[in-house]
């Protein structure tokens, strides 16, 4: 039995205006919104919790906020060409949908790469490490648990790139969709670096 | 035949409570021997209800508890009669069927909306007044309270007295030392010099005491179920807790929280004793060997 | 829906083990949770004997374990077939995990909940078929790393179902095998209540509106929710409690802990009660996963046996949707005594008691509805019958630990574990039995035997309160749970009695059990043949053939009523399906 057969996986349904992929989704994001969300909390907890003198300082924190700014601005770029891919789907436009998607995934990429090579590298190699003191275990666990949303977002989308491409040929509708799934999932990754970067590089 | 019925049920819960009770084969294997320090207290063969109480402020918890228990058999007890009276008139049987519309009662939105505002009650009247002077209102200065600091580890207590001085000394766990510094006093601090630590608490009758309780190493609980005092001893932390004992006598302390393999074994002796025995004995403690020796350090 | 069709040329596992159908899933769930159960069950009768008779070797198993475990580990945990305390808080803490999150859980919501509710809705499936196949296969997979956790150095996780920290962040391997473990499960419940939702709001049938479905639905839906939210914040305090263990982290570890004379090497910092918060975030909540599906269940069945409408269904549907909200405002009444201000404990007690409220109606509401119906005591009925007072029992015994002040005597002693369980072994369990007896005709397509079924009941129901009943008198004795001798205490000493009348009703439960097994497998094979309908009930499961193909519907169904038109006056038979049009 394919999923095609089952009601709603391209119509949006009449109640809730929404095709079940997208309805799951959404409801996908608010677990992860409560998972984020404990952790955020941890987060205030600890800190408003923390013994005189113990949270870093700024430079202690050793956090570039131009590192992380552009970074930041890579995420929002990236949010904008995933976009683009779904836009030009909607308009039928396949191998532009597909540029944009190759594009979104080269920003995440280097987002990985540049998190990787000039933040958790020499970082690690100047001792600060996640036991240094609470700080960096928060920043590390976040920043990792992040890191893994985002790889998890390329694979997602080198499999519609590739492999998943084939969709588009015998269910185009089902395809924009599952694009479009893909698309909310990404906006909510960066909607957490959003949070995630000030917290991290600007408040200490 | 029916009457075979009704007492089968009865007759296989007589036999496990007899088995069980007549395992003469199983008997009790030697018993443990923590110590042959005689606990005061009849507790008899199967009690069925709370230890004695010998604080001055147990009662309110054990009011609360009285009230609430006589609530939950009366509520019980009440579903069950009509619980049961259904079961036996409207059960299925030829010539009875079942009633399509629904009975309009009025009782049961009176009786929940009674059982809410009972609890309401319970609740405002009497549970946070209690939590309010147990917790919060520690006695003052003027009350004469005695300070304790209760220091829980894997898997002891250990009671830290100022001494006669009345006033602690400094801990850190750098001075920490298993063998002769339990507890890692300064010995640089004046006020630690007659400070003591025990592993029995001693406490005189008719003061109120004031407990400051944490651990060293895992969360652990300070109970004493004859006083009605219970709290978390949370590492990094420091919570006051006081109490107030009126009666003398030897009883135990026992750890609630699970702290490891031997938690089941973390118990103490608590010794409440007339002032002058007490005294006595702060006497002996505060001059006994200091609990580490300034040449070794 | 021609192409459900397919099924004769899928070969064996894809039809059986790689299944995509709810149905095939929600047995494998069922079947896998079952044994779980069994075993959680196990292990609490060995740690039954240590409480009984403390000290003395166990019989056959004291001989047995180390033989099938090797030497080395009898050394350690079962020396002279005497359990270690060690292996007794192992025992301990895999019984409440494995119960709750591998047993219960699975059976309930994994098992029942796609098995039935895509039925009674008139779905051809679940919305998302593979996610559903992976959720069991996810589930599968953290059973075992839980299984395999008690082969790790040092046994299995001993830091109790709860595992505070510090203590869980400094125990033996076996806990990180536990942490890991509990993120598949919590993976595999996130991948549930997505599917579980979306099927609900949208594959119901024509004419099937939310005040149609059936009470269970609606407490599969509530469930769904209350997994999707509250099981992440668990997640999120494992990987901390994971950074903690293998990266050296201290994000519950204060400053200057100092572990058997030691001073530890943790930066510090760390709060130990932030890990209790989140885990209570999560765990209450849990607990109303336990009970929901559970009131589900017996609503069925007393509807179906009372031959009546249930007596305030709405009030039921308000009540449990109204239960699901606060359940996630309790929590810290079980922090009470972690040394809380009266402000912030009076409005945990505060929401606290205000929860009690729907369940108290719940109840109500399943009382009055046998009131002038026409019981038929068939051993499904007689389990959900006997679910009511021992759902009560544990529930008002929940409201001394609720109110802050009495909870003070009563925290962490055995009346802890007499409420709860009150709530989940004759609760839970009962509304499970339940279940597996009302249901396994339109499962198997087989009856399963009622003599065997009566036997099982009574004796079930009469060891299970020689069990729990104890409890309550230790627990107001003031004896600590987790205790490995309690008799190191006075006042254990005496109550000693008491766990030995408790102990035997424990074996005497596990024997009443061969009568379930026997009737089970038994039944599948030789039960008497069922019919489509053979409760003469009214919601759509009943209009589909026992078994249900695939696809499930011949005709997809229509809906024209309420869920629950038995007695219509007027009517020829005495029920009045939820698909059939006119009389
Ligand atoms: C299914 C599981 C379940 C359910 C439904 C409940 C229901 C409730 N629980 Fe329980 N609870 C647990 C599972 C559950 N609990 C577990 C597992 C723990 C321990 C965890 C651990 O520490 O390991 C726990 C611990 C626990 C604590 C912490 C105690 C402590 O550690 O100090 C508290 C405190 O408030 C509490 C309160 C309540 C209350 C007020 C309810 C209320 O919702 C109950 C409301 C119900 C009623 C009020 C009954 C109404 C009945 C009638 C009106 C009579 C009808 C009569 C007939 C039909 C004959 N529970
Ligand atoms: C859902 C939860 C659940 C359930 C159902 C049970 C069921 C039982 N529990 Fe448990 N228990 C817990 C959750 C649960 N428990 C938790 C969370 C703890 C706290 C752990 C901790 O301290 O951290 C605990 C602790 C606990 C203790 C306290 C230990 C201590 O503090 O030291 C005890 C003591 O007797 C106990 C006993 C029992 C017994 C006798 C049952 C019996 O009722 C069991 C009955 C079981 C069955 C009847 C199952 C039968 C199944 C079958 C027959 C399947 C057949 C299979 C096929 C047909 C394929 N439990
Ligand atoms: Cu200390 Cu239990
Ligand atoms: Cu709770």
């Amino acid at each position: 039995m394919s999923a095609g057969v089952l009601p709603y996986t391209v119509e949006p349904h009449p109640v809730t205006g929404l095709y079940s992929g997208k309805l799951g989704t959404w409801l996908f994001l608010a677990s992860e919104v409560m998972l984020f969300g404990g952790l955020f909390s941890a987060y205030i907890l600890l800190r408003v919790g923390a013994p005189e003198g113990t949270w870093p300082t700024h430079e202690e924190a050793h956090l570039s906020w131009k590192i992380g700014g552009f970074n930041t601005l890579l995420l929002i770029i990236s949010s904008v060409t995933m976009v683009m891919a779904w836009a030009n789907l909607k308009m039928n436009n396949f191998p532009k949908a597909r540029m944009y998607l190759i594009v979104t995934v080269i920003l995440a990429s280097l987002f990985l790469t540049l998190k990787i090579s000039l933040e958790y590298y020499p970082h690690w190699h100047d001792g600060l490490k996640p036991s240094t003191n609470v700080f960096f275990g928060l920043y590390y666990t976040l920043t990792a648990l992040h890191g893994l949303h985002i790889f998890g977002g390329i694979v997602v989308m080198l499999y519609f790139i590739g492999p998943g491409a084939g969709l588009w040929k015998t269910n185009p509708e089902y395809y924009t969709n599952r694009i479009e799934c893909t698309g909310l999932y990404w906006h909510f990754v960066d909607l957490v670096w959003i949070f995630l970067f000030p917290i991290l590089y600007l408040m200490n | 035949m029916k009457i075979l019925r009704w007492c089968a049920p009865v007759l296989v819960a007589l036999a496990i409570v007899w088995m069980a009770d007549a395992s003469p084969a199983l008997a009790q294997a030697d018993a443990p021997d923590i110590s042959d320090v005689q606990i005061d207290g009849e507790y008899g063969q199967f009690p069925t209800y709370m230890p004695p109480d010998v604080s001055k402020h147990g009662y309110h918890v054990d009011d609360l508890i009285n009230i609430l228990h006589v609530f939950m058999i009366l509520l019980f007890v009440g579903w069950g009669i009509f619980f049961v009276w259904c079961l036996m008139k409207f059960r299925a049987r030829p010539g009875h069927t079942a009633d399509y519309k629904l009975v309009k009662a009025k009782a049961p939105k009176y009786l929940e909306v009674a059982v809410a505002l009972f609890e309401a009650f319970l609740l405002v009247g009497l549970s946070m007044p209690v939590w309010a002077r147990v917790k919060d209102e520690l006695p003052t200065e003027a009350d004469n309270p005695i300070h304790v600091r209760v220091v829980a580890e894997q898997f002891a207590w250990n009671f830290h007295y100022p001494g006669k001085d009345g006033l602690f000394g400094r801990v850190a766990p750098e001075f920490l030392n298993s063998a002769t510094n339990v507890l890692g006093l300064d010995p640089s601090d004046p006020n630690g010099n007659d400070d003591f630590v025990s592993g029995e608490m001693h406490l005189p009758v008719d003061r109120p005491v004031i407990t400051q309780i944490t651990s060293k190493d895992v969360i652990h609980s300070f109970a004493i179920p004859v006083m009605r005092v219970k709290q978390d001893a949370v590492p990094g932390m420091r919570i006051s807790v006081w109490f107030h004992p009126v009666k003398t006598g030897t009883y135990e302390i026992a750890c609630a929280q699970l702290c490891g393999n031997n938690h089941y074994s973390m118990r103490a002796i608590l010794r409440l004793e007339s002032q002058s025995e007490y005294d006595a004995w702060v006497e002996e403690m505060a001059k006994g060997p200091a609990e580490f020796d300034e040449d070794d350090l | 829906m021609s192409d459900h069709d397919h099924s004769h040329d899928q070969g064996f596992l894809r039809k059986y083990v790689f299944s995509i159908d709810h149905k095939v899933i929600g047995v494998q769930y069922a079947v896998t949770a079952l044994v779980f159960l069994f075993f959680g069950f196990c292990l609490m009768m060995m740690m039954r004997w240590q409480l009984a008779y403390p000290g003395q070797s166990m019989p056959v198993l004291g001989e047995l374990l180390p033989s099938l475990f090797g030497k080395e580990w009898a050394e350690t945990n079962m020396g002279g077939g005497v359990m270690s305390p060690d292996l007794y808080n192992s025992l301990g803490a895999m019984h409440g995990t494995i119960m709750i999150f591998l047993g219960v859980v699975p059976l309930i919501v994994g098992g029942f909940g796609n098995y039935v509710m895509p039925l009674q809705i008139g779905a051809p499936d679940m919305s998302f078929p593979k996610l559903n196949m992976m959720s069991y296969w996810v589930y599968f997979m953290g059973g075992m790393i839980m299984l395999a956790s008690f082969f790790a150095p040092g046994g299995a996780a001993n830091s109790g179902w709860t595992s505070y920290a510090p203590l869980s962040v400094t125990a033996t391997q076996g806990q990180t095998w536990w942490l890991v473990g509990m993120i598949f499960l919590i993976t595999s419940s996130l991948l549930g209540s997505v599917n579980f939702i979306v099927t609900i709001f949208h594959l119901r049938a024509k004419g099937m509106t939310m005040f149609r479905m059936p009470f269970f639905v609606w407490a599969q839906l509530v469930t769904a929710f209350l997994l999707l939210l509250a099981f992440p914040p668990l997640e999120a305090a494992g990987a901390l409690q994971l950074m903690d263990r293998v990266a050296g982290t201290s994000f519950f570890m204060p400053q200057g802990l100092v572990v058997s004379g030691v001073v530890q090497e943790y930066a510090g910092g760390g709060s130990p009660l932030l890990w209790q918060h989140l885990f209570w975030f999560l765990a209450h909540p849990e607990v109303y996963v336990l009970i929901l599906p559970a009131f589900g269940i017996i609503t069925e069945i007393i509807a179906a046996n009372t031959r009546k409408p249930i007596w305030g269904y709405r009030t039921m549907v308000y009540s449990v949707v109204f239960l699901g909200f606060t359940s996630f405002i309790v929590w810290a009444h079980h922090m009470f005594i972690t040394g809380m201000g009266t402000s912030i404990s009076a409005f945990f007690a505060t929401t606290t008691m205000i929860i009690s409220i729907p369940s108290v109606i719940l109840l109500t509401c399943l009382l009055i509805t046998l009131y002038r119906g026409s019981i038929r005591f068939n051993t499904a009925m007689l389990f959900a019958l006997s679910f009511l007072p021992m759902f009560a029992i544990g529930g008002l015994t929940g409201l001394p630990l609720g109110l802050p002040a009495s909870d003070i005597a009563l925290h962490d002693t055995y009346y802890i574990i007499g409420h709860f369980h009150y709530v989940v072994a004759p609760g839970t369990i009962f509304a499970a039995f339940a279940g597996v007896y009302f249901w396994f005709p339109k499962v198997t397509g087989r009856m399963m035997s009622e003599t065997l079924g009566k036997l099982h009941w009574i004796t079930s129901l009469i060891a299970i309160n020689v069990v729990f009943m104890p409890m309550f008198f230790q627990g107001l004795a003031g004896i600590s749970r987790r205790l490995y001798d309690q008799r190191l205490y006075s006042w254990g000493d005496a109550m000693q009695g008491w766990t030995v009348v408790s102990s035997w009703g424990a074996w005497a439960l596990g024997l009443a059990q061969i009568f379930f097994i026997l009737n089970f497998f038994l039944s599948i094979k030789f039960g008497r043949k069922a019919s489509a309908n053979p409760w003469d009930a009214t919601t759509l499961e009943w209009s589909a053939p026992s078994p249900p193909p695939h696809g499930n519907f011949a005709k997809v169904p229509t809906v024209h009523r309420e869920p629950y038109e038995y007695s219509v006056p007027g009517m020829s038979k005495d029920y009045f399906p939820q698909n059939v049009s006119e009389a």
